[in-house]
């Protein structure tokens, strides 16, 4: 085991500071020792997106950056999005257009959604498909997902 | 998988990382975006001693626009340059490319530098830089260099970058009113790796093509240039005819390399139809 590093960061708006592995990566870091197994593990090599999370703003693959290079940054994951309330609404037209199914790759794709709903107030449905495409459903076939995410930018728009 | 154990450290200055690099040499490997790195390291199909994290090097990072070119600094993000009205008004092949650089949460950490530094076949920044005639600049012990990009991709993820030495910017040429672009590319999904891709810059003057240069990428080690093709297009106005000359002289020009998706018969389709959908269009 090589010398553990001290990492400080916000998670979910709570200063915590651990000593890590370098090699342990940021979504393990989240679940193991932090307990926070919102966040799935897929793959392990940036390809199914189960792992996203948000770091300094930006949804990352949690997988491919390190739990080090968290330090002195923000983490924000499934468990502090829904907590605040911010993507309720997502959860709501998930949850009515059974695009969660398994669940494996749900906070993934709510993770994804809301940040494409934040760049992007009116996507379109090609657009929808093209933001998730890094994040992959065994279940669902997409058009469900798609759905959800579309009303809810409707629903947004106050179109609903 | 998880990694293998490695130390970290991340450096304050682009001396203190050329430094650790020098005396850590062929033991360290440098974690700027990570999102190729990181992979391989999960799978243990590589197990440095050591990461020199660059993320600190603040230098190394931004687009500026420096008189007749555009000095891309390594350590920029692909969601920065998509981002960027620089790169968009003065090198839209760049911004074209950017989309089709995998997804989203990955064009939030990979790097410019990093893309190239890599030269993975199927990626999408070594041919365009090659395209574009761009020069890449480095940084080592024996101080700094400039390589032509044609110059720079020497095999299958290899190239003349030396030990120890970093990528730390790349200076695009901006376009001029007679400028004209392509870019395209084929896979199995939006974001996957390509299957076959095209960059092409020229130059039209009253319809004549000059200076025209038709990088293809997936298709071989390194992005390749149809030199061959290049000819028969430039110092004259293209038609349907010298079009669908150029696209048979691939046949010679390219001599794609299969992988797990596609033939060497099927990547030589690819390549010929994406010529032919985005050349196609500039005959007036």
């Amino acid at each position: 085991m090589s010398k553990l590093v001290q990492v400080t960061t916000s998670v979910n708006g709570e200063n915590v500071s651990r000593g890590v592995e370098p090699r342990t990566n940021l979504v393990d870091f989240v679940r193991y020792d932090l307990e926070l197994t919102g966040s799935h593990v897929g793959c392990e090599h940036g390809v199914c997106g189960a792992c996203t999370i948000r770091l300094n703003g930006n949804i990352v693959r949690g997988c491919l950056v390190l739990a080090v290079q968290a330090d002195g940054g923000t983490v924000e994951t499934i468990e502090g999005l829904s907590e605040s309330g911010k993507i309720s609404d997502l959860q709501d037209s998930f949850l009515s257009r059974n695009a969660g199914q398994c669940g494996s790759c749900t906070p993934g794709m709510l993770l994804t959604a809301d940040a494409l709903l934040e760049e992007n107030k009116k996507p379109t449905r090609t657009e929808i498909r093209e933001y998730i495409s890094g994040n992959y459903c065994r279940c669902t076939g997409y058009e469900a997902i798609v759905d959800a995410i579309e009303t809810t930018s409707k629903k947004r728009q106050g179109e609903g | 998988m998880k990694p293998a154990a490695f130390s970290y450290v991340k450096p304050a200055t682009l001396g203190e990382a050329l430094g650790l690099l020098s005396k850590h040499s062929g033991d360290a490997q440098i974690l700027a975006g990570g999102q190729s790195l990181v992979p391989t390291l999960n799978m243990r199909l590589s197990a440095p001693d050591l990461l020199v994290d660059i993320n600190g090097l603040d230098e190394l990072s931004g687009v500026k626009l420096e008189g007749n070119h555009i000095r891309i600094g390594a350590l920029t993000r692909h969601v920065d340059i998509e981002n960027s009205s620089v790169i968009a008004e003065h090198c839209p092949l760049i911004a074209l490319a950017m989309p089709h650089i995998a997804h989203p949460a990955i064009r939030n950490r990979g790097t410019f530098g990093g893309s190239i530094a890599l030269a993975d076949p199927a990626a999408e920044l070594p041919a365009c830089i090659c395209a574009l005639e761009a020069k890449i600049e480095v940084v080592g012990k024996g101080g700094e260099r400039k390589i032509a990009a044609k110059d720079f991709f020497k095999n299958l993820f290899d190239t003349d970058l030396k030990d120890g030495e970093i990528v730390t910017a790349v200076e695009v040429p901006v376009v001029t009113p007679k400028t004209k672009l392509a870019f395209d590319e084929l896979s199995r999904r939006h974001g996957d790796y390509a299957m076959a891709g095209l960059a092409v810059t020229a130059k039209m003057d009253d319809k004549k093509i000059e200076n025209i240069n038709i990088c293809f990428f997936a298709i071989s080690a390194t992005p390749v240039l149809a030199e061959g093709a290049a000819k028969i297009l430039n110092n004259g106005i293209m038609n349907d005819g010298s079009l669908k000359k150029a696209i048979e002289q691939l046949e010679s020009d390219l001599d794609p390399l299969p992988d797990l998706y596609a033939s060497s018969a099927l990547k030589m389709h690819y390549a010929k139809e994406l010529l032919k959908r985005n050349l196609g269009n500039w005959i007036s």
